[in-house]
Protein backbone atom coordinates (compact mmCIF):
# COMPACT_ATOMS: atom_id res chain seq x y z
CA UNK A 1 0.00 0.00 0.00
CA UNK A 2 1.01 3.29 -0.75
CA UNK A 3 0.05 7.14 -0.88
CA UNK A 4 -1.98 8.61 1.08
CA UNK A 5 -3.70 5.44 2.46
CA UNK A 6 -0.59 4.26 3.92
CA UNK A 7 0.45 7.59 5.36
CA UNK A 8 -2.90 7.09 7.32
CA UNK A 9 -2.37 3.81 8.21
CA UNK A 10 1.13 5.18 9.70
CA UNK A 11 -0.72 7.63 11.58
CA UNK A 12 -3.16 5.63 12.98
CA UNK A 13 -0.61 3.38 14.37
CA UNK A 14 1.59 6.10 15.68
CA UNK A 15 -1.51 7.15 18.07
CA UNK A 16 -2.16 5.77 21.14
CA UNK A 17 -4.95 6.10 23.75
CA UNK A 18 -4.01 7.88 26.74
CA UNK A 19 -5.33 8.39 30.51
CA UNK A 20 -5.03 11.00 32.19
CA UNK A 21 -6.62 12.26 35.49
CA UNK A 22 -6.70 16.40 36.30
CA UNK A 23 -7.56 17.31 39.45
CA UNK A 24 -11.12 18.22 40.29
CA UNK A 25 -11.12 22.08 39.77
CA UNK A 26 -9.60 21.27 36.16
CA UNK A 27 -12.00 18.90 35.65
CA UNK A 28 -14.56 21.15 36.23
CA UNK A 29 -13.25 24.12 33.89
CA UNK A 30 -12.93 21.58 31.44
CA UNK A 31 -16.69 20.16 32.32
CA UNK A 32 -15.51 16.67 32.08
CA UNK A 33 -15.94 13.72 34.77
CA UNK A 34 -13.39 11.64 35.68
CA UNK A 35 -10.87 10.24 33.52
CA UNK A 36 -9.99 11.54 30.36
CA UNK A 37 -8.94 9.16 27.00
CA UNK A 38 -6.62 10.86 24.80
CA UNK A 39 -5.64 10.16 21.49
CA UNK A 40 -2.08 10.84 21.45
CA UNK A 41 0.72 10.48 18.37
CA UNK A 42 3.95 9.52 19.05
CA UNK A 43 6.15 10.09 21.09
CA UNK A 44 3.99 9.89 24.08
CA UNK A 45 5.66 12.47 26.31
CA UNK A 46 4.72 15.24 28.98
CA UNK A 47 4.69 17.42 26.08
CA UNK A 48 2.35 15.22 23.99
CA UNK A 49 -0.12 14.61 26.32
CA UNK A 50 -0.24 18.44 27.43
CA UNK A 51 -0.37 19.30 23.45
CA UNK A 52 -3.58 17.20 23.18
CA UNK A 53 -5.36 17.55 26.32
CA UNK A 54 -5.30 21.53 25.76
CA UNK A 55 -5.92 21.27 21.74
CA UNK A 56 -9.06 19.49 23.30
CA UNK A 57 -9.87 21.40 25.64
CA UNK A 58 -8.49 25.08 25.01
CA UNK A 59 -10.09 26.15 28.62
CA UNK A 60 -7.23 24.43 30.28
CA UNK A 61 -4.22 26.63 28.46
CA UNK A 62 -2.24 28.16 30.98
CA UNK A 63 -3.24 26.42 34.18
CA UNK A 64 -1.30 23.32 34.13
CA UNK A 65 1.87 24.98 32.21
CA UNK A 66 2.58 28.43 31.19
CA UNK A 67 1.45 29.46 27.62
CA UNK A 68 4.55 31.05 26.78
CA UNK A 69 7.37 29.69 28.45
CA UNK A 70 5.53 26.34 28.67
CA UNK A 71 7.24 25.41 32.22
CA UNK A 72 5.05 23.45 34.31
CA UNK A 73 3.42 25.68 37.22
CA UNK A 74 5.05 25.48 40.42
CA UNK A 75 2.14 23.83 42.81
CA UNK A 76 1.52 21.03 39.75
CA UNK A 77 3.17 17.69 39.46
CA UNK A 78 2.97 15.12 37.01
CA UNK A 79 2.72 11.51 38.36
CA UNK A 80 2.78 8.07 36.77
CA UNK A 81 3.26 4.05 38.04
CA UNK A 82 3.79 5.52 41.26
CA UNK A 83 6.60 7.83 40.31
CA UNK A 84 7.06 11.57 40.24
CA UNK A 85 7.94 12.77 36.68
CA UNK A 86 7.50 16.44 37.42
CA UNK A 87 11.37 17.07 37.07
CA UNK A 88 12.06 14.99 34.28
CA UNK A 89 12.27 16.37 30.45
CA UNK A 90 8.62 16.82 29.13
CA UNK A 91 10.17 15.55 25.83
CA UNK A 92 11.33 12.55 27.82
CA UNK A 93 9.60 9.30 26.83
CA UNK A 94 6.36 8.53 29.52
CA UNK A 95 6.69 4.72 30.84
CA UNK A 96 5.50 1.72 28.68
CA UNK A 97 2.50 1.14 31.11
CA UNK A 98 1.07 5.00 30.00
CA UNK A 99 1.95 4.73 26.95
CA UNK A 100 -0.41 1.64 26.21
CA UNK A 101 -3.07 3.08 28.73
CA UNK A 102 -2.81 0.40 31.20
CA UNK A 103 -2.02 3.86 33.04
CA UNK A 104 -2.68 6.75 33.65
CA UNK A 105 -1.07 10.22 33.73
CA UNK A 106 -1.71 11.75 37.17
CA UNK A 107 -1.75 15.29 37.07
CA UNK A 108 -1.50 16.47 40.59
CA UNK A 109 -2.12 19.71 42.70
CA UNK A 110 0.02 20.03 45.44
CA UNK A 111 -1.02 19.67 48.92
CA UNK A 112 -1.36 22.96 50.36
CA UNK A 113 -2.92 25.65 52.36
CA UNK A 114 -4.61 28.53 51.28
CA UNK B 1 -39.81 47.73 39.62
CA UNK B 2 -36.32 47.82 39.58
CA UNK B 3 -33.57 45.32 40.53
CA UNK B 4 -30.59 45.47 41.63
CA UNK B 5 -27.44 42.51 41.61
CA UNK B 6 -24.84 42.41 43.46
CA UNK B 7 -21.55 40.73 42.52
CA UNK B 8 -19.48 39.54 45.04
CA UNK B 9 -15.84 38.38 44.33
CA UNK B 10 -14.35 35.88 47.36
CA UNK B 11 -10.98 33.97 48.37
CA UNK B 12 -13.02 31.01 47.10
CA UNK B 13 -15.27 31.94 44.47
CA UNK B 14 -18.40 34.22 43.35
CA UNK B 15 -21.56 35.28 45.03
CA UNK B 16 -24.60 37.02 43.30
CA UNK B 17 -27.20 38.81 45.38
CA UNK B 18 -30.14 39.73 44.11
CA UNK B 19 -33.49 42.02 44.98
CA UNK B 20 -35.97 44.36 44.03
CA UNK B 21 -35.74 47.52 44.43
CA UNK B 22 -37.19 47.43 47.86
CA UNK B 23 -33.61 45.88 48.87
CA UNK B 24 -34.86 44.03 52.08
CA UNK B 25 -35.22 40.70 50.54
CA UNK B 26 -32.28 39.06 48.92
CA UNK B 27 -31.44 35.52 46.87
CA UNK B 28 -27.73 34.39 47.17
CA UNK B 29 -26.54 32.30 44.12
CA UNK B 30 -23.36 30.66 44.29
CA UNK B 31 -20.42 29.80 44.99
CA UNK B 32 -19.55 30.36 41.28
CA UNK B 33 -16.07 28.92 40.41
CA UNK B 34 -15.95 27.41 44.22
CA UNK B 35 -12.59 26.69 45.52
CA UNK B 36 -11.13 29.85 43.61
CA UNK B 37 -10.08 33.50 43.98
CA UNK B 38 -12.35 35.69 42.32
CA UNK B 39 -10.65 39.14 42.59
CA UNK B 40 -13.09 40.72 40.42
CA UNK B 41 -16.33 40.64 39.06
CA UNK B 42 -18.20 43.61 36.98
CA UNK B 43 -21.26 43.83 33.97
CA UNK B 44 -20.82 45.77 31.41
CA UNK B 45 -22.73 49.34 31.74
CA UNK B 46 -23.98 48.52 27.74
CA UNK B 47 -25.15 45.12 28.33
CA UNK B 48 -25.80 44.21 32.00
CA UNK B 49 -26.10 40.39 31.24
CA UNK B 50 -22.53 40.39 30.05
CA UNK B 51 -20.53 39.88 32.99
CA UNK B 52 -16.96 39.01 33.11
CA UNK B 53 -15.22 37.50 35.99
CA UNK B 54 -11.09 37.27 36.87
CA UNK B 55 -11.23 33.61 38.68
CA UNK B 56 -6.89 32.65 39.64
CA UNK B 57 -5.59 30.20 41.99
CA UNK B 58 -2.02 29.55 43.02
CA UNK B 59 -2.27 26.34 41.59
CA UNK B 60 -3.90 26.88 38.39
CA UNK B 61 -3.24 30.55 37.34
CA UNK B 62 -5.09 33.17 35.79
CA UNK B 63 -8.92 31.96 33.98
CA UNK B 64 -11.39 34.70 32.56
CA UNK B 65 -15.29 33.93 32.61
CA UNK B 66 -17.82 35.39 31.12
CA UNK B 67 -21.88 35.14 31.25
CA UNK B 68 -24.19 36.37 28.82
CA UNK B 69 -27.33 35.83 31.04
CA UNK B 70 -26.80 37.81 33.98
CA UNK B 71 -24.34 35.06 35.80
CA UNK B 72 -26.78 32.25 35.12
CA UNK B 73 -24.05 30.21 33.50
CA UNK B 74 -20.45 31.47 32.84
CA UNK B 75 -18.12 30.23 29.97
CA UNK B 76 -13.95 30.68 30.14
CA UNK B 77 -12.43 33.10 27.89
CA UNK B 78 -8.86 33.70 27.23
CA UNK B 79 -6.19 34.20 29.94
CA UNK B 80 -3.26 34.71 28.12
CA UNK B 81 -2.18 38.16 29.09
CA UNK B 82 1.73 38.79 27.55
CA UNK B 83 3.86 41.63 27.98
CA UNK B 84 4.28 43.62 25.06
CA UNK B 85 8.17 43.55 24.01
CA UNK B 86 10.55 43.39 26.55
CA UNK B 87 9.01 43.72 29.85
CA UNK B 88 12.20 44.86 31.97
CA UNK B 89 12.58 45.21 35.70
CA UNK B 90 10.68 47.04 38.63
CA UNK B 91 11.79 47.28 41.88
CA UNK B 92 11.61 44.54 44.12
CA UNK B 93 10.88 45.06 48.16
CA UNK B 94 14.65 45.33 48.66
CA UNK B 95 15.20 47.55 46.29
CA UNK B 96 17.06 45.65 43.81
CA UNK B 97 15.65 45.53 39.95
CA UNK B 98 12.91 42.39 39.35
CA UNK B 99 11.30 41.27 36.06
CA UNK B 100 7.78 42.10 35.34
CA UNK B 101 5.79 38.79 35.87
CA UNK B 102 2.54 38.13 35.24
CA UNK B 103 0.30 36.66 38.30
CA UNK B 104 -3.29 37.28 38.55
CA UNK B 105 -6.26 40.28 37.35
CA UNK B 106 -7.21 42.31 39.79
CA UNK B 107 -9.59 44.12 38.46
CA UNK B 108 -12.14 44.14 35.04
CA UNK B 109 -13.76 47.53 33.91
CA UNK B 110 -16.25 46.35 30.97
CA UNK B 111 -16.34 49.36 28.46
CA UNK B 112 -19.29 52.23 28.90
CA UNK B 113 -20.42 51.44 25.42
CA UNK B 114 -19.50 48.22 23.83
CA UNK B 115 -20.07 44.81 25.94
CA UNK B 116 -16.98 43.52 24.02
CA UNK B 117 -14.58 45.27 25.47
CA UNK B 118 -13.63 45.17 28.37
CA UNK B 119 -9.69 46.28 30.20
CA UNK B 120 -7.72 44.28 32.85
CA UNK B 121 -5.73 45.54 35.07
CA UNK B 122 -2.95 43.53 36.63
CA UNK B 123 -0.03 42.56 38.76
CA UNK B 124 2.68 43.11 37.66
CA UNK B 125 1.06 46.39 37.11
CA UNK B 126 0.18 46.28 33.66
CA UNK B 127 -3.13 47.28 31.71
CA UNK B 128 -4.98 44.84 29.02
CA UNK B 129 -7.54 45.23 26.31
CA UNK B 130 -9.64 43.00 24.65
CA UNK B 131 -12.26 44.00 21.90
CA UNK B 132 -13.74 40.37 21.63
CA UNK B 133 -14.97 39.91 24.97
CA UNK B 134 -12.06 38.19 26.44
CA UNK B 135 -10.88 36.23 24.13
CA UNK B 136 -7.59 37.45 23.37
CA UNK B 137 -6.15 40.71 25.20
CA UNK B 138 -3.23 42.87 24.03
CA UNK B 139 -1.49 45.42 26.38
CA UNK B 140 -1.77 48.68 26.64
CA UNK B 141 1.94 49.12 26.90
CA UNK B 142 2.26 53.03 27.22
CA UNK B 143 1.13 52.83 30.83
CA UNK B 144 4.14 50.47 31.82
CA UNK B 145 6.87 51.65 29.34
CA UNK B 146 6.35 55.54 30.15
CA UNK B 147 9.10 55.88 31.83
CA UNK B 148 8.90 55.51 35.83
CA UNK B 149 8.27 51.67 35.35
CA UNK B 150 12.07 50.94 36.96
CA UNK B 151 11.11 52.57 40.00
CA UNK B 152 7.48 51.20 40.81
CA UNK B 153 7.69 49.26 43.69
CA UNK B 154 5.36 46.70 45.27
CA UNK B 155 2.60 47.33 48.03
CA UNK B 156 2.40 44.68 50.85
CA UNK B 157 -0.75 43.14 48.63
CA UNK B 158 1.80 42.80 45.05
CA UNK B 159 2.32 45.44 42.74
CA UNK B 160 -1.24 45.54 41.27
CA UNK B 161 -3.00 48.10 38.94
CA UNK B 162 -6.33 47.80 40.79
CA UNK B 163 -8.48 50.86 39.71
CA UNK B 164 -9.52 51.72 36.34
CA UNK B 165 -12.01 54.36 35.81
CA UNK B 166 -13.50 55.23 32.40
CA UNK B 167 -14.48 58.98 32.03
CA UNK B 168 -18.01 58.67 30.17
CA UNK B 169 -17.79 62.27 29.22
CA UNK B 170 -14.44 61.70 27.19
CA UNK B 171 -13.77 57.63 25.45
CA UNK B 172 -10.32 59.02 25.37
CA UNK B 173 -9.78 59.35 29.15
CA UNK B 174 -8.35 56.39 31.27
CA UNK B 175 -7.19 56.93 35.37
CA UNK B 176 -6.05 54.11 36.49
CA UNK B 177 -3.65 53.39 40.03
CA UNK B 178 -1.42 51.39 40.63
CA UNK B 179 0.15 49.37 44.31
CA UNK B 180 2.67 51.16 45.18
CA UNK B 181 3.30 53.25 42.17
CA UNK B 182 0.74 55.93 41.68
CA UNK B 183 -2.57 57.11 39.58
CA UNK B 184 -2.05 57.93 36.04
CA UNK B 185 -4.43 59.42 33.38
CA UNK B 186 -3.86 58.83 29.71
CA UNK B 187 -6.45 61.21 27.26
CA UNK B 188 -5.23 59.21 24.15
CA UNK B 189 -7.14 56.45 25.04
CA UNK B 190 -4.04 54.97 26.36
CA UNK B 191 -1.07 55.03 24.09
CA UNK B 192 0.63 57.44 26.57
CA UNK B 193 0.32 57.80 30.37
CA UNK B 194 1.23 60.60 33.10
CA UNK B 195 1.40 60.42 36.56
CA UNK B 196 -1.00 62.38 38.19
CA UNK B 197 -0.08 62.21 42.08
CA UNK B 198 0.79 66.23 42.69
CA UNK B 199 -0.38 67.07 46.40
CA UNK B 200 0.18 63.34 47.73
CA UNK B 201 2.61 63.52 50.52
CA UNK B 202 3.50 59.88 51.59
CA UNK B 203 6.27 59.91 54.60
CA UNK B 204 7.02 56.38 54.22
CA UNK B 205 8.72 57.01 50.99
CA UNK B 206 12.31 58.63 50.87
CA UNK B 207 11.10 61.47 49.25
CA UNK B 208 7.35 62.05 50.48
CA UNK B 209 6.51 64.26 47.67
CA UNK B 210 8.05 62.04 44.73
CA UNK B 211 6.16 61.49 40.78
CA UNK B 212 5.78 58.33 42.06
CA UNK B 213 5.69 55.74 44.73
CA UNK B 214 2.56 56.72 46.25
CA UNK B 215 0.38 53.59 47.90
CA UNK B 216 -2.83 54.62 46.32
CA UNK B 217 -5.57 51.87 47.25
CA UNK B 218 -8.69 53.17 45.42
CA UNK B 219 -9.95 56.07 43.45
CA UNK B 220 -13.51 56.56 42.83
CA UNK B 221 -15.54 59.71 40.53
CA UNK B 222 -18.73 60.47 39.91
CA UNK B 223 -20.19 59.92 36.12
CA UNK B 224 -21.79 63.79 35.70
CA UNK B 225 -18.29 65.22 37.02
CA UNK B 226 -15.25 63.06 35.83
CA UNK B 227 -12.91 65.73 36.28
CA UNK B 228 -13.25 65.25 40.13
CA UNK B 229 -11.44 62.57 41.53
CA UNK B 230 -11.91 61.14 44.89
CA UNK B 231 -8.84 59.00 46.43
CA UNK B 232 -8.50 56.70 49.45
CA UNK B 233 -4.48 56.84 49.40
CA UNK B 234 -2.65 54.41 51.84
CA UNK B 235 -3.37 57.14 54.25
CA UNK B 236 -4.85 60.33 53.55
CA UNK B 237 -8.60 60.74 51.54
CA UNK B 238 -7.36 63.22 48.75
CA UNK B 239 -9.26 65.16 46.36
CA UNK B 240 -8.95 66.69 42.77
CA UNK B 241 -10.90 68.98 40.85
CA UNK B 242 -8.67 68.78 37.66
CA UNK B 243 -8.47 65.31 36.36
CA UNK B 244 -5.71 64.38 38.90
CA UNK B 245 -3.06 66.88 38.57
CA UNK B 246 -3.19 68.48 41.60
CA UNK B 247 -4.85 66.50 44.55
CA UNK B 248 -5.50 68.19 48.28
CA UNK B 249 -6.11 66.63 51.62
CA UNK B 250 -9.88 66.22 52.57
CA UNK B 251 -9.16 63.61 55.59
CA UNK B 252 -10.84 66.08 57.71
CA UNK B 253 -11.94 64.66 61.31
CA UNK B 254 -11.86 61.14 60.10
CA UNK B 255 -11.14 58.66 62.99
CA UNK B 256 -8.17 57.43 60.85
CA UNK B 257 -7.51 58.41 57.68
CA UNK B 258 -5.92 54.86 56.55
CA UNK B 259 -8.61 52.54 54.40
CA UNK B 260 -9.00 50.83 51.37
CA UNK B 261 -12.38 51.57 49.55
CA UNK B 262 -13.73 54.77 48.43
CA UNK B 263 -16.78 55.76 46.73
CA UNK B 264 -19.68 58.21 45.62
CA UNK B 265 -23.55 58.61 46.10
CA UNK B 266 -25.18 57.65 42.53
CA UNK B 267 -26.58 61.09 42.53
CA UNK B 268 -25.07 63.27 44.91
CA UNK B 269 -21.36 64.44 43.83
CA UNK B 270 -20.26 66.00 46.71
CA UNK B 271 -21.31 62.78 48.79
CA UNK B 272 -18.78 60.12 49.70
CA UNK B 273 -18.30 57.17 52.04
CA UNK B 274 -14.75 55.68 53.52
CA UNK B 275 -14.49 53.00 55.68
CA UNK B 276 -11.77 54.16 58.04
CA UNK B 277 -9.02 51.46 59.23
CA UNK B 278 -6.99 51.75 62.20
CA UNK B 279 -3.21 51.38 60.46
CA UNK B 280 -1.04 49.70 57.83
CA UNK B 281 -0.61 46.96 60.43
CA UNK B 282 -4.03 46.64 62.08
CA UNK B 283 -6.24 46.22 58.76
CA UNK B 284 -9.36 46.48 61.06
CA UNK B 285 -11.77 49.34 62.31
CA UNK B 286 -10.66 51.80 64.90
CA UNK B 287 -12.17 50.36 68.25
CA UNK B 288 -13.41 47.41 67.06
CA UNK B 289 -16.59 49.64 65.29
CA UNK B 290 -17.39 49.23 62.25
CA UNK B 291 -18.32 52.82 61.14
CA UNK B 292 -18.65 53.79 57.41
CA UNK B 293 -17.93 57.70 57.17
CA UNK B 294 -19.73 59.74 54.79
CA UNK B 295 -19.10 63.23 53.73
CA UNK B 296 -21.99 65.50 52.28
CA UNK B 297 -19.47 68.07 51.28
CA UNK B 298 -17.11 66.22 48.90
CA UNK B 299 -14.14 65.49 52.10
CA UNK B 300 -13.46 67.31 54.98
CA UNK B 301 -16.35 66.95 57.51
CA UNK B 302 -17.20 63.63 58.29
CA UNK B 303 -20.18 61.87 60.32
CA UNK B 304 -19.89 58.47 61.00
CA UNK B 305 -22.67 55.94 60.02
CA UNK B 306 -23.60 53.06 62.47
CA UNK B 307 -27.00 52.10 62.24
CA UNK B 308 -27.25 48.29 62.06
CA UNK B 309 -23.17 47.64 61.69
CA UNK B 310 -21.52 45.81 64.70
CA UNK B 311 -20.01 48.56 67.23
CA UNK B 312 -17.66 45.98 69.70
CA UNK B 313 -15.65 43.67 69.32
CA UNK B 314 -15.71 43.98 65.28
CA UNK B 315 -11.86 43.39 63.20
CA UNK B 316 -12.65 42.91 60.01
CA UNK B 317 -11.14 44.72 56.87
CA UNK B 318 -13.29 46.41 53.97
CA UNK B 319 -10.73 45.82 50.69
CA UNK B 320 -10.41 48.27 48.03
CA UNK B 321 -12.94 47.16 45.42
CA UNK B 322 -15.36 45.72 47.82
CA UNK B 323 -17.47 49.09 47.68
CA UNK B 324 -20.19 50.23 45.24
CA UNK B 325 -23.24 51.82 44.87
CA UNK B 326 -26.65 51.35 42.75
CA UNK B 327 -28.52 53.73 40.56
CA UNK B 328 -31.74 53.88 42.56
CA UNK B 329 -33.75 57.32 43.21
CA UNK B 330 -32.69 56.89 46.92
CA UNK B 331 -29.41 55.24 46.46
CA UNK B 332 -27.97 51.98 47.87
CA UNK B 333 -24.48 51.51 49.43
CA UNK B 334 -22.68 48.08 49.62
CA UNK B 335 -19.66 46.73 50.97
CA UNK B 336 -17.98 43.42 51.95
CA UNK B 337 -15.61 42.45 54.85
CA UNK B 338 -13.02 39.68 55.30
CA UNK B 339 -15.38 38.20 57.89
CA UNK B 340 -17.74 37.33 54.89
CA UNK B 341 -20.09 39.63 55.60
CA UNK B 342 -21.98 42.00 52.71
CA UNK B 343 -23.70 45.05 53.92
CA UNK B 344 -26.34 47.06 52.56
CA UNK B 345 -28.01 50.08 52.53
CA UNK B 346 -31.15 51.42 50.87
CA UNK B 347 -31.13 54.54 52.30
CA UNK B 348 -27.75 55.99 51.22
CA UNK B 349 -25.63 55.22 54.55
CA UNK B 350 -28.43 55.96 57.54
CA UNK B 351 -28.83 53.08 57.90
CA UNK B 352 -27.30 49.18 57.23
CA UNK B 353 -28.30 45.49 57.02
CA UNK B 354 -26.38 42.39 56.09
CA UNK B 355 -27.18 40.68 52.92
CA UNK B 356 -25.30 37.51 53.93
CA UNK B 357 -22.82 36.94 57.02
CA UNK B 358 -20.94 34.49 56.21
CA UNK B 359 -19.08 34.11 53.32
CA UNK B 360 -15.52 33.45 52.36
CA UNK B 361 -13.70 36.84 52.62
CA UNK B 362 -14.60 39.47 50.43
CA UNK B 363 -12.84 40.74 47.93
CA UNK B 364 -14.75 42.49 45.57
CA UNK B 365 -18.35 44.15 45.35
CA UNK B 366 -19.64 45.54 42.40
CA UNK B 367 -23.66 46.48 41.87
CA UNK B 368 -26.05 46.41 38.64
CA UNK B 369 -29.19 48.66 38.64
CA UNK B 370 -31.62 47.06 36.55
CA UNK B 371 -34.67 47.57 34.96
Amino acid sequence: MTGPDAARKEAASSRSTIRVLLPQHLRTLAQVEGELLLEVTAPITVRSILDALEARHPMLRGTIRDQVTLQRRPFLRFFACEEDLSHHSPDAPLPEAVASGQEPLLIIGAIAGG
Amino acid sequence: MSQVRVLVGTRKGAFILTSDGKRNKWEVSGPHFAGWEIYHVKGSPADPNRLYASQSSGWFGQVIQTSTDGGQNWAPVGNQFTYKGVPGTHQWYDGTPHPWEFKRVWHLEPSLTDPETVYAGVEDAALFRSADGGKTWAELEGMRQHGTGPHWQPGAGGMCLHTILLDPSNPDRIYIAISAAGAFRTDDGGKSWKPINKGLVSEFIPDPNAEVGHCVHHVALHPARPQVLFMQKHWDVMRSDDAGDNWREVSGNLPSDFGFAIDVHAHEPETLYVVPIKSDSEHFPPEGKLRVYRSRTGGNEWEPLTKGLPQQDCYVNVLRDAMAVDRLDQCGIYFGTTGGQVYASPDAGDSWAPIVRDLPAVLSVEVQTLP
